[in-house]
Parts: structure tokens; C-alpha cells; sequence
């Protein structure tokens, strides 16, 4: 018999029970919830009159609608000058307080985008079940858990039940082998991925990554890669848990006690494919051929390489996929042949679940220091994921790098991720977005997105255009103030 | 849960592939803490020529005329004919909810993402997945055919055309069942709370760090 991967795994030390017509009822371990796809949710308990099945597997924080500036936040949600926001982030302190679930509200330093602080407060753990009404939730599947996005009808539904009705995906792999090249990162190896099979080329799969890349990535890196697994049509992403996930979780506020952790570590360690499993689809890519990625249409897989050129849609054969590029260009303003790095900018946007963590910040952060901030952008915003990289990141003197160098320093949120605040791109404006998604009018209306590297936005708000993130090593004379 | 038995609806076509979730009901619409009242903005930036907010009457903001649901011969649509991937992006169960209170009851097209494809089933609409060869033909006869209706059977899981050519489709049994008596599926899982209790206790046994008091 072959062995199993691990999604297998996951997936049958979860299952409830199986039944005749393929569907099975999975256990949910943990359950993360937010402001905007909850309310409904609590409001159908209530209707029903049942209440959750089990409090301690819920956590919520307030995180798409949040503003993100001091002087907004100052006043917690009372300050919220949008009426519709305002109650909608008081709908979830209601709810959570009426039904008594751990809350970190607006003015905890534990608040933060969900995909961020979940991880952070090893709320995550590998071999859990983790759900959330959010589509990113793919990203807690780097530490070796089965995690993916539902509907608000299945937020509910687990509140109820503490399981979903599920059907078992199939496995992918996505293997990575070899060394990144300097300056290129999890995010460069993820939208690779995505340009390679396409925005529904994961749907129906579970995306196992795997490879020395992978392996060679931080828990952070491999969070940004599982966070977009999603963008490839693959609810669940995947990585194998290893020493660097242990070390990772050990001595935060959700791990395993002293008592239960040498018990957790030995479980954890089986939390891997078996050498002998059967992958129904296995996507290879070398990581020495990978440069920095850049999108330049209203899909993910629109990208090519900092390098690269805008397509020309006279040369696709398929009817519709041609349409679409030329649909794409239109909306973005863009020629066909143009190259990448004579795309001009209006705003930077460095932030959101994939790209918001310390190390995203650092590796900004060494772009940005001494240099300034272009004049021709009106705009460049850092965005922290959580109020703790906020403080780690003040801590470390990253704030007064970004300010000196003309970026603005913000509260955590979701922010100009999805717009859903006031932080939005005006009409027509291009931006550089460390972001997920580049969608019509995602980061505002008539918006033009383009998804980079932490890295490479802060050095396309350096030149107000893209360049190439290998052309800006930290300067050695600041090399000794670091 | 509104039941789903058999529906002779009107066909309305969307010739776009990867209609995303952000298309179909922009974010600024997800403040709302209702179910109801997301049809006048389904499909927001492309129905209108202006930028919409939420709360505001929509019968007086300018149209798109090429925009197809704009055309005077697809209103009252109540079946979606669209291309593949539709409904990708993010988890937002708005894009159902919207496309239901719009009118749509049921949605052909080649795929569909994964989570939309769930939101959809829990509130009463029929998603059915045809070849694309198939699909593109029904375009081409829909486009074709002013007033163009297909009588969708879920019973006897077939589409039928004008010129009552028959297309069987596949359905899921569960869903199929759940569609057609109208029913919560959370009624049906708690009828199996012992057998989940059974595997909680285990579960707690094994992994004791999964649990917090």
C-alpha cells in the first residue's frame, strides 16, 4: 500500500464519520473569526436558538474594516468614523462577548489581521483543523495543518457543530528545489507558481509545498506561500511540519504546556508525506530560475518576471484567455510589449495576511534605509499584520527607517488589501502591493493593482517605478548603524 | 432554505472567464451584518458607470448599457451562463447571497472555485458544471435567441433547450437532497452529535494540548 501525504493524514485523524454518498463530517479544532463574515453567522445561532459547541476552539479579532490611523483608533470603536464599519465591529465585540469567545478588540496589542495572529499566538498548531470566513486561511497550512476558508452558512455551521461536511480533495505537489537567488522570495516562488498553472489550476487539490526551497524558507515564508495557494484555486496549501516549525511555536500563549509539549513535538513529527505517497498532480519548479515576480493584469497568474513584458494578446490562441488579456490591459492602462519597469507608480502598499509580518517589514525595511521615497508617489503605507509587529518592529527602529525614508506607519488591519477602510486606491492609479489579489477595483474603485515582494515594493516606492530588488543591496556605508 | 425542484427560467449570458468574487459583489457592500438586500449591487462596477456605497437607492445611478443584465432582453433572468473558474477569489458568502437576491437560481459554467461553489449550494442555488464545448453552444444559441429559457430539472438532473434537446448534468446526492426538501444542514449534522461527541473525547485523549480548560 502506497504511504500517505499528508493531507491524508490530517484528513483521517479528523474524520468523524464517512457516509455512503462521499461526503464525510470532519472535526474542526480551531475556528478564527472576523468582523465581516460573522455576523450572520451569530444571527442564525441565535434565530435557532443553539449555542456554540465549544467556545475555547474560537478566537476573533476585528481586522478588514479597521481604520489605520492613530488618530482614528485612538478612541477604539467608538472612534470609527464610518457608520457602517463601526457597527459591524461592534456587532463582533457583541457577539463575542454574548457568547463569551476570546476577543482581542482594537485596542489589544494582540489585534491584528487574523491570518497574523492566529500563528503569532500559536493558536495554530500543527495537525489541527483550522477554519475561518476567510479565503486566506490556506495560510495556517504552513505549519503542517489541514486549514482552509468557509462560508459564512459554515462559520455558522461549525459554531453549531464544531465540524463541517467535507469531501476529500485530491494532492498536489508543488516541489521547489534548489537555492532562491538573492533578493528573491516566498512570494516570488508563489506567484511562479500561480503564473505557471493558473488561477484555477489548485481547484479540487489540496497544494502540498515540498522541496529544499521550501524547507529552506522561514515559518513566515512559508506562510506567504500556503496564503496564496488560494490564488491558484487550492483551498488548502501545505507544508510538512519540520524543526523550524517546533521552534517556531514553542513559548507562545496557545502552545502546549510544559506537560503536554514533549507528547505534541513527537506527534507533530509524523505530520509529513510519506516518502511513498501518491501526489495526483506534481508541479516542479527550480528555484535558481526564479527572479523577482511582478503582476501587471487583474488576475495572479497576469505576471512575469521584473524583466519581463506586458503580453500581446494577438499572440494567444485561446479565444477567451485572449478577451480576458485584453480585457486586463484596458483596465490597467497598459500597452501591449510595455516593459515592467517602465510602469509607473502612484502608491506602495506594503502590508496584508501574506506580506505584513516582521520579517517582511525587515526585509523592507533594508530597501528603504537612507534612502527617500520617490515625489512622484503620492503615497507609500506600512502596514503592520498585528499590534506585536508593530511593537517588535518599533523595537528594532524599523518604524523611523520607513518614516525617515517618507512611508507612512500605520495601525494593523487588513487595510489596503481589500479597501474596505478608508486606506484605497484613487481611480486609474497603479500600485505596488505586497498584497494578495489584483482584481478590479480590489484595492479600491478603478484601482490597478500590482502584487509584488515586500522588497520589491519598497524599491519601486524608492524609484516610483519597478526595479529590480537585486539592484538595491542594503548600502554598506549603513551597513555598521544596523 | 428556499427548495430547488424544477425552474423554466430565462437565460442571461456572462462571456467572461474568472469572474472573481470582488466582481461580483465589490467589499465596500460586506459591511452589511444582513443576508438580504445585495441584488442592486451584484455585479456593482460593471452594472453601473459610477462608484457604488452601501446604503444607497441605486435607481437612480447611471447604467451601463453594454453591460449584459442591463439589456432589456435578459431582465427577469434567473439563470447565469458563464465561463470557467467562476466565482474565484475569496470566501465571501455575499457573492451567493447577492446573486440570489438578484433573481439567479441557478448558474451553468465549465468550473467553479471551490468555496463559492459550497456558499452557493447552502442557500438554494442549483450550480451545474458542462463541458465547455457544451457551454460555448448554449452561448452561441442563448446570444443567438432573444428570450431564450432552459427548463432545469434537478429530479432528473437534465437541462432542457428550446428545441428540447435534453443535457443531463451531474449533482452531488447530498446536495441534491438538501436542495430539494429546502434543508439547513446543520438540522442534519447535529442528528449525529453523539458520534461527534464520541470522537471528541478521543480526540481530547490524544491530543490534550487542542483543548484549553
Amino acid at each position: 500500500m502506497a504511504g500517505q501525504t499528508l493531507y491524508d493524514k490530517l484528513w483521517s485523524s479528523h474524520l468523524v464519520q464517512s457516509r455512503d454518498d462521499g461526503t464525510a463530517l470532519i472535526y474542526i479544532d480551531r475556528q478564527l473569526l472576523h468582523e465581516v463574515t460573522s455576523p450572520q453567522a451569530f444571527e442564525g445561532l441565535r434565530l435557532a436558538n443553539r449555542q456554540p459547541w465549544r467556545l475555547d476552539a474560537n478566537i476573533a479579532t476585528a481586522d478588514h474594516n479597521v481604520p489605520t490611523t492613530l488618530k482614528e483608533r485612538a478612541a477604539g470603536i467608538a472612534g470609527i468614523s464610518d457608520d457602517v464599519s463601526r457597527i459591524q465591529v461592534q456587532t463582533l465585540d457583541d457577539n463575542t462577548r454574548s457568547f463569551g469567545i476570546e476577543a482581542f478588540g482594537i485596542g489589544d496589542v494582540r489585534q491584528g489581521i487574523v491570518h497574523v495572529v492566529g500563528p503569532e499566538q500559536g493558536a495554530t498548531l500543527p495537525g489541527m483543523t483550522v477554519v475561518c470566513g476567510d479565503s486566506h486561511t490556506a495560510t495556517h497550512g504552513a505549519f503542517g495543518a489541514l486549514a482552509h476558508g468557509i462560508g459564512t452558512s459554515e462559520v455558522e455551521h461549525v459554531l453549531a457543530t464544531q465540524c463541517l461536511i467535507q469531501r476529500k480533495m485530491k494532492n498536489m505537489q508543488v516541489r521547489v528545489e534548489g537555492k532562491l537567488g538573492q533578493g528573491v522570495t516566498a512570494k516570488d516562488i508563489v506567484l511562479a507558481v500561480i503564473g505557471r498553472i493558473g488561477t484555477a489550476g489548485g481547484t479540487g487539490y489540496a497544494m502540498e509545498f515540498a522541496g529544499s526551497a521550501i524547507r529552506d524558507l522561514s515559518m513566515e515564508g512559508r506562510m506567504t506561500i500556503c496564503n496564496m495557494a488560494i490564488e491558484a484555486g487550492a483551498r488548502v496549501g501545505l507544508v510538512g511540519v519540520d524543526q523550524t516549525t517546533i521552534d517556531y511555536i514553542k513559548g507562545r500563549p496557545f502552545a502546549p504546556s510544559e506537560e503536554h509539549w514533549d507528547a505534541a513535538v513527537s506527534s507533530w513529527r509524523h505530520l509529513v508525506s510519506d516518502d511513498d505517497a501518491h501526489f495526483d498532480h506534481i508541479v516542479e519548479l527550480k528555484a535558481e530560475e526564479l527572479e523577482p515576480q511582478v503582476t501587471w493584469g487583474t488576475s495572479p497568474e497576469m505576471v512575469t518576471g521584473v524583466y519581463g513584458e506586458v503580453p500581446d494578446p494577438a499572440a494567444i490562441d485561446d479565444e477567451t484567455a485572449q478577451r480576458g488579456v485584453i480585457r486586463a490591459l484596458e483596465y490597467m492602462g497598459l500597452k501591449a510589449g510595455q516593459k515592467i519597469t517602465d510602469i509607473k507608480l502612484d502608491r506602495v502598499f506594503i502590508g496584508s495576511c501574506t506580506n505584513s509580518r516582521i520579517e517582511d517589514l525587515r526585509e523592507a525595511a533594508k530597501v528603504a534605509r537612507g534612502r527617500r521615497v520617490a515625489k512622484s508617489i503620492k503615497q507609500a503605507m506600512v502596514v503592520p499584520g498585528s499590534g506585536l509587529v508593530k511593537r517588535q518592529a518599533e523595537a528594532e527602529g524599523l518604524d523611523k527607517i520607513f518614516l525617515d525614508a517618507g512611508f507612512e506607519w500605520r495601525e494593523p488591519g487588513c487595510s489596503m488589501c481589500l479597501a474596505m477602510n478608508a486606506d484605497k486606491l484613487g481611480a486609474g492609479e497603479h500600485c505596488a502591493s505586497t498584497s494578495n489579489r489584483n482584481f478590479e477595483g480590489r484595492q479600491g474603485y478603478g484601482g490597478r493593482t500590482h502584487l509584488v515582494s515586500p522588497a520589491m515594493a519598497a524599491a519601486a516606492a524608492i524609484a516610483g517605478h519597478f526595479v529590480d530588488v537585486r539592484e538595491y543591496d542594503p548600502r554598506p556605508d549603513m551597513a555598521k548603524s544596523a | 432554505m428556499e427548495k430547488f425542484i424544477r425552474k423554466l427560467g430565462l437565460v442571461a449570458p456572462l462571456d467572461r472567464a474568472n469572474v472573481d468574487t470582488d466582481l461580483i459583489i465589490p467589499k465596500q457592500f460586506l459591511k452589511s451584518i444582513k443576508r438580504t438586500g445585495f441584488g442592486p449591487n451584484l455585479f456593482d462596477e460593471l452594472r453601473y458607470l459610477d462608484e457604488g456605497y452601501p446604503g444607497q437607492d441605486c435607481s437612480n445611478r447611471p447604467v451601463n448599457p453594454e453591460f449584459v443584465l442591463n439589456q432589456p432582453r435578459y431582465e427577469g433572468a434567473s439563470v447565469l451562463l458563464a465561463r470557467k473558474n467562476f466565482g474565484c477569489g475569496s470566501s465571501r458568502e455575499h457573492a451567493p447571497w447577492a446573486l440570489e437576491d438578484f433573481g439567479f437560481r441557478v448558474i451553468i459554467a465549465p468550473s467553479f472555485a471551490d468555496i463559492f461553489f459550497n456558499n452557493a449550494f447552502k442557500n438554494g442555488l442549483l450550480l451545474i458544471t458542462l463541458d465547455e464545448q457544451t457551454v460555448d453552444r448554449l452561448f452561441k444559441e442563448v446570444e443567438a435567441t432573444p428570450g431564450y429559457k432552459l427548463d432545469v430539472d434537478l429530479i432528473g438532473q437534465t437541462i432542457t433547450t428550446p428545441s428540447g434537446e435534453q443535457i443531463a448534468f451531474e449533482v452531488d446526492p447530498f446536495r441534491k437532497h438538501c436542495l430539494e426538501n429546502g434543508l439547513d444542514d446543520i438540522g442534519i449534522t447535529l442528528e449525529n452529535a453523539a458520534a461527534i461527541q464520541h470522537f471528541e473525547q478521543r480526540h481530547k485523549a490524544e491530543n490534550p494540548w487542542l483543548f484549553r480548560g
